[in-house]
Formats: C-alpha cells, sequence, structure tokens
C-alpha cells in the first residue's frame, strides 16, 4: 500500500492509502478536516477546491498519491485562530453564502485569484469562478465579497 | 474506481518500460480526464502511471521561428509564459480559456492530445498551425496524428515527448463554449503561414479537421471578408441538445470570421 507525505495546513502528515484514494479522502476521512466539501464528485463544482504547493485544484479530481511531498492548504488553514482570513471575512461581511455548501471551494479559489490579481474586476471575478458552482447566492453578492477580500488583502500585505 | 497500481518514474525511458511491460498500465498526465473516466469504471488500467516524475516531459523553449513545450506542461503555465504569449499569443490565450483555473492548474498538453477529445482545444492549434508532435520514438506531423473520436495515431504505450509549433505571421482562436462545460461547442483556429493559410475546427465534427475551402479562400485574401461566400457544410457534424449539425455549420462561418478579424 502506497504511503503518502504530505504538509496540510503546516503540520507534517502521512498516511497509507490506495493507488486510487482522492486526495479529498484523505483530507476529510484520514484527517478529519471536512470543511473541504464534495458536491460532484465528477469534476464540476469546485466545492472541494484546496491548494497544492499554492495553486487550486480539485481535490477530487487529484489522487493522494499525486500530493506526496507537497504542501496542501484547506479551508481549515486559513484562519488565525479566531480570526478570520480576509477572504474569509469577506464573504461573511458581503453575504456571499446562504446554506454554505459551496463557500470553502469559492473561498479557495478565491484565494488563489487575489494572490495574482490584487484587484480583479467583476469580469476577471466571474471568470475564475468558472469551476465553482452555487445553487444558493446567484453569485452577485460572492462576486462583490471575493472583489473586497481581494483588496483586503493586499492591504494587509 | 477499480484498485490500480501506482508508479511515478523518473525518466522517459523508465516510464515506457512499466507500459511496455503491461499492456494493461495507463499513462497519467495532470489525471484531469483519466481520474474522472477511472471513477466511472469506464477504464480498469492494472497500473497507473505517472508522468509527473519526469522532467524531461517539461519546460517551453521559443527560438528558431519555433514554440516546442513538453507534453507535462500544464495549461496554466502555458497560458502565463511571457515567452509564449510574445511569441504566439493565440495560444497562449487559447491554453486559459480551457475549463476553469483548477482544471487548468492540472491538465497537460500531452494529456489534451494524447485523448483527443472532440471537443478540446488543443488539437485545434496543432492542426491549425501544423504542429509535430515528439514521441519517444518518432516525429508524427498532426495532419497525420488526428485520426477520429478520442483516437490518435500513437501506439499503444508510445509516450508523447513535446510539441512544436511553427510561428505563423497571424494566428487566433475563437471558440464559441458550450456554457456548463467550457469545451468548445465551436472552436475555429485560423493561421497565416508563409505557405498559406490553415484553418482547424474542433467540437463540430468527430474529431478535429481542416476546413479546406476556408483555407482557400484566406490564402487568396487574408480577410473576413474572404469568408463572406464560403459555407461549411453540415454533413457529418455533431448534433445533441446543445445544437444541431445545420447550427454548428454555421458557428463555423461566424468564429472563422471572428478569429480572422482577431489575428
Ligand atoms: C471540468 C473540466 C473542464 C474541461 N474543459 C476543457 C476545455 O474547455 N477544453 C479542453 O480542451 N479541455 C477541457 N478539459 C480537459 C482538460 O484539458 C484535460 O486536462 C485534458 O483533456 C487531459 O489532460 P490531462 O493532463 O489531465 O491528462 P490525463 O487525464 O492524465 O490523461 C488523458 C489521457 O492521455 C493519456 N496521456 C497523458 N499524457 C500522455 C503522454 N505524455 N503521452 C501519451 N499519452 C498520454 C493518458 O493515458 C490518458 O489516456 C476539461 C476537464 C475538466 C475536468
Ligand atoms: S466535488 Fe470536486 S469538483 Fe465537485
Ligand atoms: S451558498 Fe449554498 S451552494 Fe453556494
Amino acid at each position: 500500500m502506497p504511503k503518502v507525505s504530505m504538509t496540510v495546513n503546516g503540520r507534517a502528515v502521512s498516511a497509507d492509502v490506495e493507488g486510487r484514494t482522492l486526495l479529498v479522502q484523505v483530507l476529510r476521512d484520514k484527517l478529519a478536516l471536512t470543511g473541504t466539501h464534495v458536491g460532484c464528485d465528477t469534476s464540476q463544482c469546485g466545492a472541494c477546491v484546496v491548494h497544492v504547493d499554492g495553486k487550486s485544484v480539485k481535490s477530487c479530481t487529484v489522487l493522494a498519491v499525486q500530493a506526496d511531498g507537497a504542501s496542501v492548504t484547506t479551508i481549515e488553514g486559513l484562519a488565525k485562530g479566531n480570526e478570520l482570513h480576509p477572504m474569509q471575512a469577506a464573504f461573511k461581511e458581503h453575504h456571499g453564502l446562504q446554506c454554505g455548501f459551496c463557500t470553502p471551494g469559492m473561498v479557495m479559489s478565491a484565494v488563489d485569484l487575489a494572490q495574482r490579481n490584487p484587484d480583479p474586476s467583476e469580469h476577471d471575478v466571474r471568470e475564475w469562478l468558472e469551476g465553482n458552482i452555487c445553487r444558493c447566492t446567484g453569485y452577485h453578492n460572492i462576486v462583490k465579497a471575493v472583489q473586497a477580500g481581494a483588496k483586503a488583502m493586499a492591504a494587509a500585505k | 474506481m477499480y484498485e490500480f497500481a501506482y508508479h511515478k518514474p523518473a525518466s522517459i525511458a523508465d516510464a515506457a518500460k512499466l507500459l511496455a511491460a503491461d499492456g494493461d498500465a495507463k499513462a497519467m498526465a495532470g489525471g484531469q480526464t483519466l481520474i474522472p473516466t477511472l471513477k466511472q469504471r469506464l477504464a480498469k488500467p492494472s497500473a497507473v502511471v505517472d508522468l509527473s516524475g519526469v522532467k524531461e516531459l517539461g519546460g517551453i523553449s521559443v527560438g528558431g521561428g519555433k514554440v516546442t513545450i513538453g507534453a507535462m506542461t500544464r495549461h496554466a503555465d502555458v497560458a502565463a509564459s511571457a515567452d509564449v504569449k510574445k511569441a504566439l499569443p493565440a495560444l497562449a490565450a487559447l491554453a486559459g480559456g480551457i475549463g476553469d483555473p483548477a482544471v487548468r492548474n492540472r491538465g497537460t498538453i500531452g494529456g489534451s492530445i494524447a485523448n483527443n477529445d472532440p471537443a478540446a482545444d488543443y488539437p485545434a492549434a496543432c492542426l491549425g498551425l501544423g504542429a509535430t508532435i515528439k514521441t519517444d520514438k518518432r516525429e508524427i506531423p498532426a495532419d497525420a496524428f488526428f485520426k477520429g473520436m478520442f483516437e490518435t495515431a500513437l501506439e499503444p504505450g508510445e509516450l508523447i515527448v513535446a510539441v512544436t509549433f511553427p510561428v505563423p505571421e497571424k494566428a487566433a482562436y475563437m471558440k464559441f463554449d458550450q456554457p456548463a462545460s467550457r469545451y468548445a461547442l465551436v472552436g475555429v483556429f485560423v493561421a497565416k503561414t508563409a505557405t498559406g493559410a490553415r484553418v482547424a475546427v474542433t467540437g463540430a465534427g468527430s474529431s478535429v479537421f481542416r476546413w479546406k475551402d476556408a483555407e482557400a479562400a484566406l490564402s487568396k485574401t487574408w480577410s473576413a471578408a474572404a469568408l463572406d461566400g464560403v459555407k461549411a457544410s453540415a454533413a457529418g457534424l455533431n448534433a445533441d441538445i446543445h445544437g444541431s449539425a445545420e447550427y454548428r455549420a454555421h458557428l463555423i462561418g461566424v468564429m472563422a470570421k471572428r478569429a480572422v478579424e482577431k489575428a
């Protein structure tokens, strides 16, 4: 059985997995990091987005063995103690969520965008979130939240 | 997913050996097509040979009128490459329009063209520019590479190493996205080269194809107006809930003109 070692939210972890074990299964089932959601399991919805070596990926479409040696950040890795990450705070402030199912993936995708583009236009945000589906909000407040969160991240630098 | 053995070789030679030794083993690049296929149990490989540890398959080089992209280069890296943007902006833009950011961070050019999805974007650039596909065994011109729906000239176990694109005088790609998947409902790549115009169409047929009538018209006069009287035939084109064959044929003309204007 292959063994994978990775850094998850700054913590070194390792687990015995099968070749077919998905990264999201390790995160949720072995590490109990259930903030990363599985919406579709078919690479469409983006609820499972995490960062692998700083880049957003759909963790339902990455094998755990592919993340061996990598640094993984999940939604649980963003806040500093009780202090929300600026992108999380912006989603709260701008009502960027209703049921919250899509939110972890939305926030992780948004943080990746903000790291590349500190002042994204509405169009930039909508294009970037192409792979993140929300059933509740109608997206308008998500877009507002991402723009505000990106600005807050840039200001906090 | 059925269980499989997992290998991560560090060289092309080792990867080729693993694939040659086991006919049921499958190469994996970004996994963005392969993992969903395995989940649906549409394939049952005995082993997966992960190419991500093979350094020789990476890298972008530009020079001498050519752009060469290693098979394992991710779509996001082609889209962001300053060298590609400068030498062949149509290719960088095409890569940046594939799927969504998470897919672009994993998916590779080698995986895309080996898969030859009838609606994939890269095959249109390969055929539209007259690229050369270098494998671990030989060099294959794009005109002989894309054989049919999900079918290529690759032999079992043969690995794509890199794709070389000749830099044209002008080129552009326009795609009419299927709005849910972002795959091309119809995508048209046009290129003005020293030896004439090339026009490649994806999404419309069972596999990418060249639109020869448009090439002839554009070789005479490179302008969108030159395509005014040229109609793509609907015979044999795809028809599904997203659009009829006639609609796709119409879109080919529209996208080709827009691409010429953009080039
Ligand atoms: C949500 C979503 C949206 C997408 N949208 C688009 C889109 O708009 N346009 C588009 O073009 N594509 C799209 N794709 C497909 C995406 O570009 C894939 O990345 C690509 O088709 C396959 O590349 P990969 O690196 O992931 O290959 P893999 O999935 O790893 O492999 C695909 C196939 O190629 C073979 N293979 C891989 N590398 C090699 C090699 N070097 N030599 C020989 N064989 C090899 C594998 O054995 C396998 O059969 C989308 C995918 C998803 C999940
Ligand atoms: S659960 Fe991964 S994309 Fe939907
Ligand atoms: S808030 Fe419910 S799916 Fe987005």
